[in-house]
């Protein structure tokens, strides 16, 4: 057999037939479903009278708009509460597996996935919604979908897919002191765009990517769908079977074995064929902070806001000035001289056990600055539990941050953890998009540290400083 | 689904690059249980003040852009969330043919999902078809995109072109390879049983 990359070899390990238009009919082994975008797909099932294939395919959870304080007290926002109660309903009626909200194990769908160990290395993962390329961080093919594929997996199992373009990133250097995974996906979305990755699924390597941790491939591999891309893969090794074994969902005992010597096979040939590369070189990579609406328009905490005369052409520059007017910057401003009014440290990019110590191990001895709002929202329950016995959470009530119930929140504010317009806020989530967290307000991508350290500062700083003092 | 063939009726031009679902339709009415009535939140930031008011300046608050059924845009038009309320939003509205540069991955998808047609065209072309005073049409078979003076030829893969023309069911599509996903179900729990989800 002539050389294939990882995703060559799961796209041809869940070919189930090639059709006669040419299209491929692939098989999803993993569906992960949610309040948000999956009403109406059981609703149509019902219509047409189909069964789900395989409920215990599926795992559900609330995550998109619970609340993140008091929800034992029940949800105060009526449409929230009606989402959530049409999941609970639909899962009852179908008899899917369901993490109910008041259970430990609740949190981010692509928290929970992994955390239970029902992500595995060289599956197939989907779920109504585009951060699901996050579970690529165990050489897993895992994609968004829309509201009918969800219903398509439902009734089927299996999704029409085209065949995408390989494209390798490679990460040169080992990544500074200070900097992480965000750092990483921020400096290559910027390098490349955000349809940069458009039609392709991108193939993290390098030493970096190897030196990274289960929850930096994850913040990594997350970012994709920021760049573009179909899907991010990380081939899986050691670090992966470590952090699978023994979860709940993981094989267990003879299957275990079996399984990892199947998932040692999954990684590129040596002599595999990309259909194009992109080399990102980390030496001298510095904290990165973005100034605009794109999760492209990104810079170095020493940078500064850019100018608008300098685009490369009328429609860039035009589209800079509305982010500019958006943002309410000015051009040639120090990214350090950025004041802040809000903080949120969370979501499926970074709202992980290590994320929460990263940005405590800022917080710890410190203050949040004055007229800064901070929040910490841990990614699962698991998550705040364990932070809770490292002490995390103290460190953070002591310097003044809110301690909250897990779920997306302020990544997206469908939940009443919503900006006000004209707020400024060091976030860790994934998109800076106009109104995101909350109509005009202004989002600024970051890492936990760099959260962290904004929050303390009240605007933003390089962190490598603060770890200096 | 209904099926796509020809269109011709008025062009909105939102000519900017990335327009994100965010934009398209915010997330403060995605906790919605129906597909229909996201019509008239389409845009909703930039065509309501605060209050709820229309913002007579925005595209889609003037005419004839109140019935518009076809939208230009710039390049990776539908970027961001997988939200399918984006298109079900478009559709709501009127809006059958989005004609952009380039498309989002999962939002190019959901398009075929709900019979609407994402043209891609390079950006000139586009500018051409802005500046149209009339009508546009929009010939799926023939692969056109036409005014009263110019006119241009799309590409669009096979297979989508023939689930646009006859609004194919694509969930039956697929159950006609109900033999084909059983066969791989049983070579799949012999080869890897380790996928099994067993432990619950």
């Amino acid at each position: 057999m002539s050389p294939r990359t990882l995703y060559d070899k799961i796209w041809d390990e869940h070919l189930v037939a090639t059709r006669a238009d040419g299209t491929s009919l692939i098989y999803i082994d993993r569906h992960l479903v949610h309040e948000v975008t999956s009403p109406q797909a059981f609703e149509g099932l019902v219509l047409a009278g189909r069964a789900l294939r395989r409920p215990g395919n599926i795992l559900s959870v609330a995550d998109h708009n619970v609340p993140t304080a008091d929800r034992e007290k029940g949800i105060a926002d009526e449409t929230c509460r009606l989402q959530i109660e049409a999941l609970e309903a639909n899962v009852e009626a179908h008899g899917v597996p369901y993490i109910p909200l008041l259970d430990d194990r609740q949190g981010i769908v692509h928290v929970v996935g992994p955390e239970q160990g029902f992500t595995l290395p060289g599956t197939t993962v989907v779920c109504g919604d585009s951060h699901t390329s996050t579970h690529g961080a165990f050489g897993a093919l895992a994609f968004g979908i829309g509201t009918s594929e969800v219903e398509h997996v439902m009734a089927t199992q299996t999704l029409p897919q085209r065949r995408s373009k390989n494209l390798r990133v490679r990460f040169e250097g080992a990544l500074p002191t200070s900097t992480g995974a965000k750092d990483m996906a921020l400096r290559l979305i910027g390098q490349i765009g955000t349809a940069g990755g458009t039609g392709c699924v991108m193939e993290y390597t390098g030493p970096a990517v190897r030196a990274l941790t289960m929850e930096g491939r994850m913040t990594l591999c997350n970012m994709s769908i920021e760049g573009g891309a179909r899907a991010g893969l990380v081939a899986p090794d050691d670090t992966t079977f470590a952090y699978v074994a023994g979860r709940p969902l993981a094989p267990k005992a003879a299957l275990w074995d079996a399984a990892v010597a199947h998932w040692r096979t999954l990684a590129s040939d040596p002599e595999a064929a990309f259909d194009r590369e992109v080399v990102v070189d980390l030496r001298g990579l510095a904290p990165q902070v973005t100034w605009g609406t794109s999760p492209q328009w990104v810079t170095d905490i020493t940078g500064r806001v850019p100018d608008p005369a300098q685009a490369r052409n009328a429609e860039e520059r035009e589209a800079i000035l509305r982010a500019l007017d958006y943002m309410g910057l000015e051009p040639g401003t120090p990214m350090e001289a950025i004041g802040i009014q809000a903080v949120f440290i969370g979501s499926c990019t970074n709202g992980r056990i290590e994320d929460l110590r990263e940005a405590a191990g800022i917080a710890r001895g410190r203050k949040v600055a004055q007229g800064v709002r901070a929040l910490v929202v841990p990614g699962s329950g698991l998550v705040k539990k364990q932070a809770e016995a490292e002490g995390l959470d103290r460190i953070f009530l002591e310097a003044g941050f809110e301690w909250r119930q897990p779920g997306c929140s302020m990544c997206l504010g469908m939940n009443e953890d919503r900006l006000e317009a004209g707020v400024r806020c060091a976030s860790t989530s994934n998109r800076n998009f106009e109104g995101r967290q909350g109509r005009g307000s202004r989002t600024h991508l970051v890492s936990p540290a760099m959260a962290a350290a904004a929050a303390v500062a009240g605007h933003f700083t390089d962190v490598r400083r603060l770890l200096e003092a | 689904m209904q099926p796509f063939t020809t269109l011709t009726g008025t062009a909105a031009p939102l000519i900017r690059a990335n327009v994100d679902t965010d934009l398209i339709i915010p997330k403060q009415f995605l906790t919605t249980l129906v597909r229909s009535g996201l019509g008239r939140h389409l845009f909703h930031e930039l065509r309501y003040d605060p209050a709820g008011q229309e913002l007579p300046d925005f595209l889609l608050n003037r005419e004839p852009y109140r019935k518009a059924t076809i939208l230009l845009s710039g390049p990776n038009f539908g970027c961001g969330s997988s939200r399918e309320h984006a298109p079900w939003a478009l559709l709501d509205f009127g809006i059958r043919c989005v004609v952009a540069p380039s498309f989002a991955d999962i939002f190019f998808n959901n398009c075929f999902s709900n019979g609407i047609l994402p043209v891609s065209l390079p950006a000139e072309s586009i500018a051409q078809l802005a500046a149209e005073e009339g009508p546009l049409t929009v010939d799926l078979s023939a692969q056109t995109v036409s005014g009263a003076s110019c006119g241009f030829r799309f590409e669009i893969e096979p297979a989508r072109k023939a689930t646009l023309l006859e609004g194919m069911d694509e969930i039956k599509r697929s159950e006609a390879n109900l033999a084909d996903i059983e066969a791989y179900e049983a070579r799949r729990r012999a080869e890897a049983p380790w996928l099994e989800v067993s432990q619950r």
